[in-house]
C-alpha cells in the first residue's frame, strides 16, 4: 500500500504525525514529510490518519502500476 | 460527436503523474474502452516531489515513492519505450521499439527533463548530476551518503534551493551559484529573493549570486569549478539545476503547436495544430502544456507544478469522454509548494505576473508572513513562509480579482504596510528557467516554434 499527501492541500495539522508517527513525520514547524511506501505493520494507523485528516490530503491505495513491470 | 465517447481507444504517451491521473479519472467517467499507456522509464509512475527532499535527506528510498493507484485502471502499459512520432492522419503514435500504437484519442503527458550542462565533456564527468528522475535521485543520494567534501549547485530555483538545503542539513558543505541577484527571485521576485539569500547564508551555505559557472574542471573525475568573477572552488559534486527542458521533440514532425515552450492547448486541453485550429481527438496536460488562463489575462501559462498536473489531467479525461457542450475548462488558480531550509513555502496565483507586492501578514524578520502580489490594482498571487492556513483566503481574493493592496484582516500584524516594486527580473537573468512561464503576451516572440522536419 502507497500514499501521497497533496501538499498544496496540506495545512500542517500534524494529525497524520500523531496517528501513525512512522510514515509521517512534521520536519520544522509545518512542513511533512512522509513514507510513501506504507511498512505492512503501519496500514491501520495511516488508514487512520486518512480519515483523521481535516482537510483529507492524504490519498492511499495501491502502488500504481505495480503489475505492470 | 459520433458514436459513445466512452469507447474506443484512448492512449496516453507519458506514464507519471499526469498520466495516471488521466487514466483513473478516465476510467471513473465510465470509459469503457481499451487504454494504454506508453512510459520511457521502466517504472510504473512514481512522486517527484520526494526526490529531491525526503530522498536527498536519506530518509526515504529513491525506489520508494511510488504512487498510489486510487481505482482498477484495466490499462495496458508499455513502460521503458520511448514515444519516437505521431502520425495525426493514421491516428497512430509510433515507438521506439518499432511498434505502432492505435488511438481514437490520444493524451500527450510527456512532462520535462532536466537541462543538461551545456558543455558535453564537461557534463560527462564523474560527480555532475541533474535531478529529476528517481535514477537520478537515487545516484546522487549515494554520493551524498558517501560524504562529498563540497556539493556545487548551480542553479537557485526552487529544486536547486531544495538540494542546497538536503546538502546542509546533512552538514555537507554547500556552494551555490546563481546568475540573477538571489535565490527564488524568479518565481517569488525581489522581496522574498532577498529573504531566501538571507536564509540560505544563516544556514551555511556558500551563495554567490549574479555570477555563473564557466566551467567544470577534472579529468574522468569532477575537482573543482570556476565562476565568472574569475574566482573557483574545488567540488567533487555538482547538480546542475538550470531548470527543465519539454520533452516534445517526438511531436516535431506531428504538424501540433508543440515546440520548446510545450504543446499549446486550448482551456479544455485540446492541443493545437500549427496553424492555432484546435484538434478535437488529441488532449494534452501536465508540465508538457501550455494553456491560456482567463484569470491571468488569458496568456499562456507553463506550470511546472504537482497540483496543476493532478488538476489538469482529470480535466483532459473528462473532456476526452464527453461531448462539446458537457466539457469543462481548466481554471484551477495555480498552486505550488517548496519545503527548504526548515521553511514551507507554499504559493497560490502567479507571483510573476505582478507589478507590486505587499507583506501583508507576518513580517521578513521572523520569515513567517504572507506576500500579497497585485497586478494593476488587483490580486494575482499570494506566497506564505510558515503560515500555510491563511493563503485559502488569498486564494478567494485571486479568484474574484479582489482589489491591490488587500484590506488589513483584523488579525493582520502587518510589518510593513506600503507595497514595493515586486521587482520579477527577466527570466533571460536567471540561471535557471522560471516554473512559471507566462508566454504569448510579448509581442517579439512567436506564439509557438515549429522546428523544421529534419
Ligand atoms: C525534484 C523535483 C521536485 C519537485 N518538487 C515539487 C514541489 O515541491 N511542488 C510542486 O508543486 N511540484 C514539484 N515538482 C514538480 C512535479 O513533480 C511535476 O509538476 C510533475 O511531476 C508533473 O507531472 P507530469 O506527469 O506532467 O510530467 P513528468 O513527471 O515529467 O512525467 C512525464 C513522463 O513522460 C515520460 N516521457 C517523456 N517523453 C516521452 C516519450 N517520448 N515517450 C514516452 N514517455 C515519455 C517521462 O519519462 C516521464 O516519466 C518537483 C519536480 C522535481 C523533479
Ligand atoms: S493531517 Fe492532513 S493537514 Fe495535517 S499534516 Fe497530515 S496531511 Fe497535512
Amino acid at each position: 500500500m502507497n500514499v501521497v499527501v497533496d501538499l498544496n492541500r496540506c495545512q500542517g495539522y500534524a494529525q497524520c504525525a500523531f496517528l501513525a508517527p512512522e510514515v509521517f513525520t512534521m520536519h520544522g514547524e509545518e512542513s511533512l514529510l512522509y513514507h510513501p511506501v506504507v511498512p505492512d505493520g503501519q496500514l491501520e494507523q495511516v488508514r487512520r490518519a486518512a480519515v483523521a485528516c481535516p482537510v483529507q490530503a492524504i490519498v492511499m491505495g495501491e502502488e500504481a502500476g505495480a503489475g505492470a513491470r | 460527436m459520433h458514436g459513445e465517447p466512452r469507447d474506443g481507444r484512448i492512449v496516453i504517451v507519458g506514464a507519471s503523474l499526469t498520466g495516471l491521473r488521466a487514466a483513473e479519472k478516465l476510467r471513473e467517467e465510465g470509459f469503457t474502452g481499451s487504454l494504454t499507456l506508453v512510459g520511457e522509464e521502466p517504472q510504473p509512475p512514481y512522486d517527484r516531489p520526494p526526490l529531491s527532499k525526503q530522498v536527498l535527506l536519506g530518509k526515504v528510498p529513491a525506489g520508494h515513492t511510488g504512487l498510489p493507484q486510487r481505482r482498477e485502471l484495466d490499462a495496458q502499459w508499455k513502460l521503458g519505450v520511448r514515444a519516437t512520432g505521431l502520425d495525426p492522419i493514421e491516428k497512430r503514435v509510433l515507438l521506439a521499439d518499432g511498434a505502432e500504437v492505435p488511438f481514437d484519442r490520444l493524451l500527450i503527458a510527456t512532462g520535462t527533463r532536466a537541462r543538461r550542462w551545456p558543455h558535453p565533456a564537461e557534463g560527462a564527468l564523474d560527480g555532475v548530476f541533474t535531478l529529476r528522475t528517481s535514477d537520478e535521485a537515487r545516484r546522487l543520494a549515494e554520493r551524498l551518503d558517501a560524504g562529498p567534501r563540497r556539493v556545487l549547485v548551480i542553479g537557485a530555483g526552487f529544486t536547486g534551493s531544495e538540494i542546497a538545503s538536503a546538502c546542509r542539513e546533512r552538514g555537507l558543505a554547500v556552494t551555490v551559484a546563481e546568475r540573477g541577484p538571489a535565490p527564488l527571485v524568479g518565481a517569488l521576485g525581489g522581496t522574498l529573493g532577498a529573504l531566501a539569500a538571507k536564509l540560505q547564508r544563516a544556514h551555511g551555505v556558500d551563495l554567490r549570486c549574479g555570477v555563473t559557472v564557466t566551467a567544470l574542471e577534472g579529468d574522468g573525475r569532477l575537482t573543482g569549478a570556476q565562476f565568472s568573477d574569475g574566482t573557483r572552488i574545488d567540488a567533487d559534486i555538482a547538480v546542475v539545476a538550470l531548470g527543465a527542458v519539454r520533452n516534445t521533440e517526438w511531436l516535431v514532425e506531428s504538424g501540433l503547436a508543440a515546440g520548446p515552450r510545450g504543446v499549446t492547448c486550448d482551456a479544455g486541453c485540446r492541443a493545437f495544430d500549427m496553424y492555432g485550429i484546435v484538434t478535437d481527438d488529441i488532449f494534452a496536460a501536465g508540465d508538457v502544456a501550455r494553456f491560456p488562463h482567463p484569470l491571468f489575462e488569458y496568456q499562456l501559462l507553463s506550470l511546472e507544478h504537482w497540483g496543476n498536473a493532478v488538476a489538469q489531467a482529470e480535466v483532459a479525461a473528462h473532456n476526452m469522454v464527453n461531448p462539446g457542450p458537457r466539457r469543462r475548462p481548466h481554471l484551477t488558480v495555480p498552486a505550488f509548494w517548496s519545503s527548504q531550509f526548515g521553511l514551507n513555502i507554499k504559493s497560490v496565483g502567479v507571483p510573476t505576473f505582478s507589478d507590486q507586492v505587499v507583506i501583508a501578514q507576518g513580517s521578513l524578520k521572523d520569515a513567517r508572513l504572507v506576500a500579497v502580489y497585485g497586478y494593476r490594482g488587483r490580486v494575482t498571487a499570494a506566497v506564505s513562509v510558515n503560515q500555510a492556513r491563511s493563503l485559502e483566503y488569498y486564494q478567494r481574493l485571486i479568484e474574484t480579482a479582489a482589489p491591490f493592496p488587500p484590506a488589513p484582516g483584523a488579525a493582520d500584524q502587518i510589518e510593513s504596510p506600503d507595497p514595493v516594486p515586486s521587482d520579477v527580473p527577466d527570466p533571460k537573468l536567471l540561471s535557471h528557467g522560471p516554473t512559471v512561464a507566462l508566454t504569448g503576451h510579448l509581442p517579439d516572440r512567436r506564439l509557438t516554434v515549429v522546428q523544421p522536419a529534419r
